[in-house]
C-alpha cells in the first residue's frame, strides 16, 4: 500500500444530475485502460465505480470518487454527503431499495447496486452516518496484470 | 453472426456503428434493468433492451458490450445517441418486441451470455 501509485486522483459527483451519471466512471475506465491493466480488471473496476456513482447521483447531495492505482490493486472510494443509510444490513439485501421513480426510469433502483459493488470487489467496506453521508471503500486486485 | 446478418434478420435500422457491421457476436443478454445487466452480462455480448436513456450506453461501455439492440421500435434520446457516438458503441433499433428478438436470434445460434443465474 506504500508503493508509489500509478495513478491517484479524485472526481466530483453531483447529486441529482441524472443526465451525466456515469461520466466519472467512463473517465475512470479510460484511465485504467491507459495504465495497461487487463480487460477483466478494468471492467470490474469500472462496474464498481459506476454503481457507486449512480448511488451518489441517486441519493446524495454531492460526493466524490477517489481512485488510487498501485501495481497490485485498484482502490476506489465513494464518499458522499447525503442522507446516510439507517440500516446497512438491510441496504445490502438484494432487492431492498428506497429508489424513486426517476432512478427506476434510468434502469436502476431495484436494490442491486450495493450487492453488485460487493460481489465485484475483492475487498468491500461500508460505513454510514445518518444525515451526514456514506463511505464505500473497494479494492480490486490486479493480479499483477500491469504492463509497465 | 455478424451485426450485418443481425440487422437483416431483425429488420433493424443501424443508428450508430454502420462501420462496425462486420463484428461477430455469439451471446446476448435481455433486460430493462441496468443493475442486472451489470451483474450478469458478459463482455462482447449484445444488450437487448427497451430502455433508451444514456445509462444504457454507460452500462454497455462499462461492460464492453458489443452492441445495443433497442426493441419495440424504441429510439435513443438525443443524449443517448450522442454518447453512443462518442463512445463508438453500435445501436440498432427494431420494431420487434424483445421476446421476438431473442427467439429469432436464438434460432440462428445466438445464446444467452449465461444460462442461469449463478451458473457462469
Amino acid at each position: 500500500m506504500d508503493e508509489k501509485p500509478l495513478y491517484e486522483g479524485s472526481f466530483t459527483v453531483v447529486g441529482g444530475n441524472f443526465d451525466n451519471a456515469g461520466e466519472v466512471s467512463t473517465n475512470i475506465k479510460s484511465i485504467l485502460k491507459k495504465i495497461g491493466l487487463s480487460k477483466d480488471v478494468v471492467r470490474k473496476a469500472a462496474l464498481v465505480a459506476y454503481e457507486s456513482e449512480i448511488n451518489i447521483v441517486s441519493y446524495a447531495r454531492k460526493g466524490m470518487i477517489r481512485l488510487r492505482v498501485v501495481p497490485d490493486c485498484i482502490m476506489i472510494e465513494a464518499i458522499d454527503e447525503g442522507q446516510g443509510i439507517p440500516d446497512i444490513e438491510q441496504a445490502m439485501q438484494p432487492g431492498f431499495s428506497t429508489a424513486n421513480q426517476k432512478i427506476r426510469e434510468m434502469g436502476f433502483g431495484a436494490g442491486m447496486g450495493l450487492c453488485n459493488i460487493r460481489s465485484f470487489s475483492d475487498i468491500f467496506q461500508i460505513s454510514s452516518e445518518i444525515g451526514k453521508g456514506t463511505h464505500l471503500k473497494m479494492i480490486i486486485k490486479a493480479n499483477n496484470n500491469v504492463i509497465q | 453472426m455478424t451485426l450485418h446478418e443481425l440487422k437483416k434478420l431483425l429488420d433493424a435500422e443501424v443508428l450508430i456503428g454502420e462501420d462496425q457491421l462486420d463484428m461477430d457476436v455469439n451471446t446476448a443478454f435481455v433486460a430493462d434493468l441496468m443493475s442486472d445487466v451489470l451483474a450478469f452480462a458478459t463482455a462482447g455480448s449484445l444488450l437487448i433492451t427497451g430502455l433508451t436513456n444514456p445509462q444504457v450506453v454507460r452500462t454497455a461501455d462499462v461492460l464492453d458490450i458489443a452492441a445495443i439492440i433497442m426493441g419495440r421500435g424504441k429510439l435513443p434520446s438525443q443524449e443517448t445517441f450522442q454518447l453512443a457516438e462518442e463512445l463508438n458503441i453500435p445501436i440498432l433499433t427494431t420494431k420487434y418486441i424483445l421476446f421476438e428478438i431473442a427467439g429469432r436470434l436464438y434460432a440462428k445460434g445466438i445464446r444467452g451470455c449465461i444460462e442461469k443465474v449463478g451458473s457462469k
